[in-house]
């Protein structure tokens, strides 16, 4: 399909480095009209990097930028979005305060020969693009009232109906729900058979095999390796993104997999009756010591409301908890935290300081425990250092800004955060998002480590993977309310499906 | 392989936009230090009278009040919230102390003497208070700091108008007069206190617990939730420790000018802020420290003070240091902004 035809873009040799770091190392790559073109590699592989360059965000980088065959420089994302080219980032970057239409038309309102806003026009052209797929909002609305997969759906919207010819879409179903998944998809292919470019960055290789043409493979800011889909398999991709055989290191969990028996464990937490607003009813379970409880249910069930009252957030408007048999009610994070409970949210935004280093943020929720009145720097930094490493985090200086680390890395700052006093019980919410398949490896063997330790573990998610892959006993949640419980029994992927 | 890839590296054309990178996300220490070099540079060269030995004491003296307050109002920026009601605090509390204490007998005051200590102490026990008021408002009901403190303002400056009805007090307990208005080898008390307290201030907020948790409910409140920090019980403190060091300056302020009376620290207000932010500290929270308020009041100080030595209409003079407000807000305000650009 490429073949014989000029690439609307080009780049050669592009190396990019941040301070001492470097992120892209003498990388090629090129892309033609009407294809779509995965993009895989590890955590902190350059992914995002080459897409931002792209995109016009990292105007200063060495090597050559060729569009249409015209040697470019872009000095802004405002010269990238004049040439056709529109990006979806990694983190969410909408404008919260903004209503769903204005989110929608960022940048480019219709307006009237006055210049006036056509408010009623753009809220009725809204309404109709995000219906044509599948969203079905008030325009009006504020976008920040919106649960997060919605908002990532509407970004999504938003560039793919921007007209842009060029597409980049850097991991953007990590908050979506399967059926959501599948309409971006048809949208994507009937995008391409119209002539856009399109590249697409996910750690779901099963997604990115069956929607693009082409897959790129990244590893340590090289490119390793550029096939047709049809020519590869998820085995030999895996291999190299890590160097590895990487078989071993994902299911797909399409066949049925047993539940154990009840572990038998002390009851941590007992949750009974627990309401809120419209979000959650009556939800009871119990979270026992040295078990793994999944809950899984699309996006919206309750699931974050849910988390958000186990770790004093939000004050249920029914319902009680008890920790250890003694009934609690949390005034505050910090009440939750003395008992015992941690909680690692699903947004990074949310989790963690941005402007401060690697170990300020680690030792953040430790700092009671390690300092009196007074900070102890050394030990918080020999405990930092022991996290990254243990955990892999890469780069491994615990003095850096947070912000400069990649996505997936930023993802594991959050858990470690956690790990070096380890609570009574730890609430996850998608502890994998965002994570490539080493990753979630490690992610995975840490939690049976503290699940090990005796730690009551409860992952909520919207991945089935990701509950399967973890859990000994799965509630499903839908529209607030507890539907189905496996426990000790045959499980697969396509009974949580069905069940939510 | 390695080699040859070190090699092939534009590592020089890197280095020069590292070290740019590192002096635009310095920006907001490094622009109030140079404002404030100018400006003494301006002065020195304007006025023979104003690098002189004598005057730096001067300076010295006059920003002490301002320092002061100054010190738990940083606090209260870093966190990114705000206090209104730091000088109407200060004021109510100078009256207070000097209410407890005998006056002479031409003071018009139906007061109520007391010993010197327990007229201090029920003078801070009243601005811990009216610190705590805020608190309360501000966590527990939800009110938010600009307009809380605001009411706060007026609160304190009726309390004041109660206890003075429009007269003037003159006495305060030995001890307030001492580090108000006497000195120690040559160094005014009220300029060792002063300092005493930046550096406690600044001490508390690199060194301990409390003043991390400070810059990280600053830096992303929401973090520091999920992190499992009492959010509220910080912004609490906070707003009582401005509290208390307006209350300090406010007593130090009375024996200071000789007399309580109503309206005597209006100025402070706009002092205070403008020395917190002309430093530096961002006005969106987790940003800057005592450092800067103190590179801060040195910039109000030496302008203040240098615009006396040199002949300008005094009218004008008010509308310089607005000027100069202004032109630190916008520093303010785009050194976060190229700090955002430098993470990039
Ligand atoms: N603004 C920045 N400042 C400094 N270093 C950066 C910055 N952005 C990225 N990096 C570094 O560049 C490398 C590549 O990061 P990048 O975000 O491109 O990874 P990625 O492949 O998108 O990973 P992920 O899957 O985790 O999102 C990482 O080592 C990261 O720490
Ligand atoms: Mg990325």
């Amino acid at each position: 399909m490429s073949q014989g035809r000029l690439p609307i873009l080009e780049l050669k040799e592009i190396t990019k480095a941040f301070g001492g770091v470097e992120a892209l190392r003498g990388v090629d790559f090129a892309l033609h009209a009407g294809e779509i073109h995965g993009l895989v590699g590890e955590n902190g592989a350059g992914k995002s990097t080459l897409m931002k360059i792209i995109a016009g965000v990292h105007p200063e980088f060495s090597g050559r930028f060729m569009l249409d065959g015209k040697e470019t420089r872009f000095r802004s994302t405002r010269d990238a979005h004049a040439a056709g080219i529109g990006m979806v980032h990694q983190e969410l970057s909408v404008a919260p305060d903004l209503t769903v239409a204005e989110n929608v038309f960022l940048g480019n309102q219709p307006t009237n020969r006055l210049g006036l806003v056509q408010w009623r026009r753009m809220a009725r052209e809204a309404g109709e693009q995000l219906s044509r797929f599948g969203i079905d909002v008030d325009p009006m609305t504020r976008l920040g009232d919106l649960p997060i997969g919605l908002q990532q759906l509407i970004e999504i919207a938003r560039v793919l109906f921007s007209g842009a010819r060029l597409i980049i879409l850097d991991e953007p179903t990590s908050a979506l729900s399967p059926p959501e998944v599948e309409r971006l998809f048809t949208t994507l292919r009937r995008l391409r058979d119209q002539g856009t470019s399109i590249v697409f960055i996910s750690h779901f290789i099963e997604d990115i095999l069956r929607v693009s043409d082409l897959v790129t493979v990244f590893r340590n800011g090289r490119k390793v390796a550029e096939t047709r889909s049809a020519d590869t398999s998820k085995g030999a991709l895996i291999e190299a993104m890590i160097g590895r055989g990487g078989e071993t290191l994902e299911h797909s969990y399409t066949d049925d997999l047993m539940l154990p028996p009840s572990g038998g464990g002390s009851v941590v937490l007992k949750a009974d009756q627990l309401s809120f607003g419209r979000s959650l009813q009556h939800v009871s379970f119990e979270a026992r010591a040295g078990e793994v409880l999944g809950v899984y249910g699309f996006m919206g069930c309750g699931q974050l409301e849910l988390s958000r009252i186990l770790f004093g957030k939000l004050k249920p408007d029914h319902g009680t908890l008890a920790v250890d048999g003694a009934a609690k009610t949390f005034r505050s994070t910090a009440d939750a935290r003395r008992a015992g409970v941690a909680l690692v949210p699903e947004s990074r935004r949310a989790m963690l300081f941005h402007q401060e280093p690697v170990y300020k943020n680690i030792s953040i929720s430790i700092l009671e425990r390690i300092s009196a009145l007074l900070l102890k720097p050394v030990t918080e930094r020999a405990i930092a250092k022991r996290q990254v490493e243990q955990l892999q985090i890469r780069p491994p200086v615990v003095g850096l800004d947070l912000g400069m680390l990649s996505g997936g890395n930023q993802q594991k700052v959050a858990l470690a955060k956690w790990l070096t006093y380890p609570p009574r019980l730890l609430v996850l919410c998608e502890p994998t998002r965002g994570m490539d398949v080493g990753a979630k490896n490690d992610v995975i063997n840490i939690v049976r480590d503290l699940r090990a330790k005796g730690l009551a573990i409860i992952v909520l998610s919207t991945e089935p993977e990701t509950v399967l892959s973890l859990a000994d006993r799965i509630l499903v949640l839908k529209r607030g309310a507890v539907v189905r419980e496996f426990a000790c029994e045959a499980v697969s992927k396509d009974r949580l499906l069905e069940a939510a | 392989m390695a080699s040859s890839d070190s090699a092939t590296r534009p590592a020089d054309h890197q280095r020069p936009r590292g070290l740019g990178s590192f002096l635009r996300s310095q920006m907001r220490n490094i622009a109030p230090f140079l404002t404030l070099i100018l400006l003494s540079g301006f002065f020195a060269i304007a006025s023979p009278s104003f690098a002189t030995l004598d005057n730096v004491g001067n300076i010295l003296t006059q920003v002490s009040v301002t320092g002061i307050i100054a010190v738990g109002l940083t606090f209260v920026i870093l966190c990114a919230e705000i206090d209104l009601s730091i000088a109407s605090i200060a004021n109510v509390t100078g009256i207070a102390v000097a209410y407890f204490t005998l006056q002479e007998s031409y003071v018009n005051i139906a007061n109520v003497p007391m010993p010197g200590w327990a007229a201090i102490l029920l003078a801070l026990a009243l601005c811990a208070l009216l610190g705590l008021v805020n608190a309360l408002g501000l966590t527990v009901i939800g009110i938010p700091s600009f307009i809380m403190t605001l009411a706060m303002m007026q609160i304190a400056a009726g309390v004041s108008a109660m206890l003075v009805r429009g007269q003037i007090a003159y006495k305060v307990p030995p001890l307030i007069t001492t580090l108000g208005s006497g000195s120690i080898g040559g160094i005014p008390w009220i300029v060792i206190v002063a300092a005493v307290m930046l550096l406690g201030g600044h001490l508390v907020l690199t060194y301990t617990r409390f003043g991390r948790y400070v810059y990280m409910v600053g830096g992303n409140r929401e973090a520091a939730e999920f992190a499992g920090l009492n959010v509220k019980l910080i912004l609490g403190a906070v707003m009582v420790i401005s509290a208390v060091c307006s209350g300090i300056g406010g007593m130090l302020g009375v024996a200071h000018f000789g007399s309580a009376q109503q309206n005597e620290f209006d100025t402070y207000l706009l002092d205070s802020i403008a020395a917190v932010v002309v430093g530096g500290t961002s006005l969106f929270g987790g940003r800057g420290g005592i450092g800067n308020t103190i590179v801060g009041l040195f910039v109000l100080g030496v302008l203040n003070n240098g615009l006396d030595h040199v002949n300008i209409d005094s009218f004008l003079k008010i509308l310089i240091r607005g000027l100069i407000l202004l032109a630190a807000l916008i520093i303010n305000v785009y050194a976060q902004r190229l700090r955002e650009q430098a993470a990039d």
